[in-house]
């Protein structure tokens, strides 16, 4: 029975098949991540610029997306939108809206910590030499505060690729939603259920592993340099 | 919006309220008690640590839906049937354990090499230098990821609806389901996260500042 469980993986296309779900996983997390790091840096420096009139705004934000869990922030998306706004969204664009938002609230907050965390003199400095408010962030604020944001953007990206397992709950046809098919079409099997959760475990943890190898190297180097 | 289907759902949800308060006391409970034990295992380096450590980059890079499908629908093959219930804590104390115990860990390793060594110096012994003088401290290092971690636990536990525990998202669903009442409902469950969550991030983020403003002197 052993042997028959473990030939169902390799069965037809059913491991193709997986790694296609796997990849509309990582699809998604990858547009997400583009769309959130691009907003959550403007956000984020916009935040230190010590503007008050958006800065209520801001947090108003940043408080919805921190303390709503995604699982009802990826339902309020989803049926909100199309039923009282009339939009259409299909659950893949759902999805890529809401973890764009949602990483672009909680990156937006490490970056305002890390460019906080850069002496005012820079800023003075730059200003003095004739620096606009843009070429200030372009050039001084930003560069000087990726060492900081780094690890923990990659930290915040292999938190996001872990949360996009709850895709399934919204019927986007990811790596999970493929395994529970695999495990419907073999359910005289009752090992494969063990084999392929098991099997989707070890895709998740190579990739977040990978990840946060990368993130402690990188944390390791820059502090070297400090 | 109609009041009459929020008047309606009222005792459903706050059963799904208190259920959802006990899994994430009880689990995130047993999440710190395992992080305690696993930090000071992987801190004084007692035989096994390795073990320890590859369970909590296991715990930390799998994600929690994966790990209680595991056990829920996974286990049964080898003969351990675990209710819904008893699944849902065990997953919160696995993923749990592993975040607390790096959170304890960061913070015992800032405790001062001086005060370890003041303290053998003086004849303690490892479990009382443990419990007066590192744990003491290392606790209150600790706290700002301690916080962040309870936060971060008591969402997850939206999570639990995959293996049907009536907690607050899966009465949503069921009651979208049942009435096609959505706003309402939505309303509802969003509401309910707040009262939990909103009220215990304004206290996490107070006692975090007082202890920023204490520090010990350091």
């Amino acid at each position: 029975m052993q042997i028959l469980a473990i030939s169902t993986i390799f069965e037809g296309n059913n491991l193709l098949r997986l790694l296609s779900g796997l990849f509309v996983t990582i699809e998604i997390s990858v547009i997400s991540i583009f769309i959130g790091t691009v907003l959550g840096l403007i956000l984020g420096s916009l935040w230190t610029t010590g503007n008050h009139l958006i800065q209520p705004f801001f947090k108003l934000y940043l408080e919805i997306f921190r303390v709503v869990p995604t699982i009802p922030l990826l339902f309020l998306f989803y049926y909100i939108f199309p039923r009282n706004l009339n939009i259409n969204l299909s659950s893949m664009q759902v999805s890529i809206l809401v973890f764009s938002l949602w990483f672009a609230a909680e990156f937006s907050d490490i970056v305002r910590g890390a460019i906080q965390s850069i002496s005012k003199n820079q800023r003075e400095n730059a200003y003095t030499i004739g620096l606009s408010m843009f070429q200030t962030y372009r050039y001084v604020l930003v560069p000087q505060s990726i060492p900081n944001i780094l690890p923990a953007f990659i930290n915040l990206s292999t938190r996001i690729i872990k949360t996009t397992s709850i895709l399934l709950l919204i019927s986007v046809t990811d790596v999970i939603t493929v395994g529970q098919q695999i495990i419907e079409a073999n359910a005289q099997d009752t090992l494969v259920p063990l084999l392929i959760y098991a099997l989707i475990a070890l895709f998740y943890f190579l990739i977040n592993f990978l990840l946060s190898q990368l993130s402690q190297r990188l944390e390791r180097k820059f502090r070297k340099y400090e | 919006m109609s009041w009459a289907y929020i008047q309606q759902a009222m005792p459903d949800y706050i059963k799904a309220f208190w259920l959802r308060l006990k899994l994430s006391t009880i689990g995130i409970a047993g999440a710190v008690l395992v992080g305690i034990v696993a930090a000071f295992i992987i801190y004084y380096k007692i035989p096994g640590h390795r073990i320890i450590l590859s369970y909590i980059e296991i715990a930390r890079n799998t994600p929690l839906l994966i790990q209680l499908f595991f056990i829920y629908y996974g286990l049964p093959i080898t003969g351990i049937k675990i209710p819904a219930q008893q699944t849902a804590i065990i997953g919160l104390v696995f993923l749990g354990g592993a975040y607390m115990s790096d959170a304890f860990l960061g913070g015992l390793r800032a405790v001062p090499k001086i005060q370890i060594e003041s303290g053998r110096a003086i004849g303690l012994s490892t479990f009382q230098l443990s419990r007066f003088v590192v744990f003491p401290q290392g606790f209150i290092f600790s706290l700002p990821a301690l916080a962040a971690n309870v936060i971060f636990l008591i969402k997850e536990t939206s999570i639990f609806t995959v293996i049907a525990i009536p907690e607050i998202t899966n009465t949503t669903l069921d009651l979208i389901g049942q009435n096609y009442r959505t706003n309402e409902y939505l309303l509802m469950m969003v509401s309910s996260y707040a009262v939990i969550l909103i009220p215990l991030s304004v206290f996490l983020s107070w006692i975090e500042r007082r202890i920023r403003y204490a520090n010990f002197g350091n």
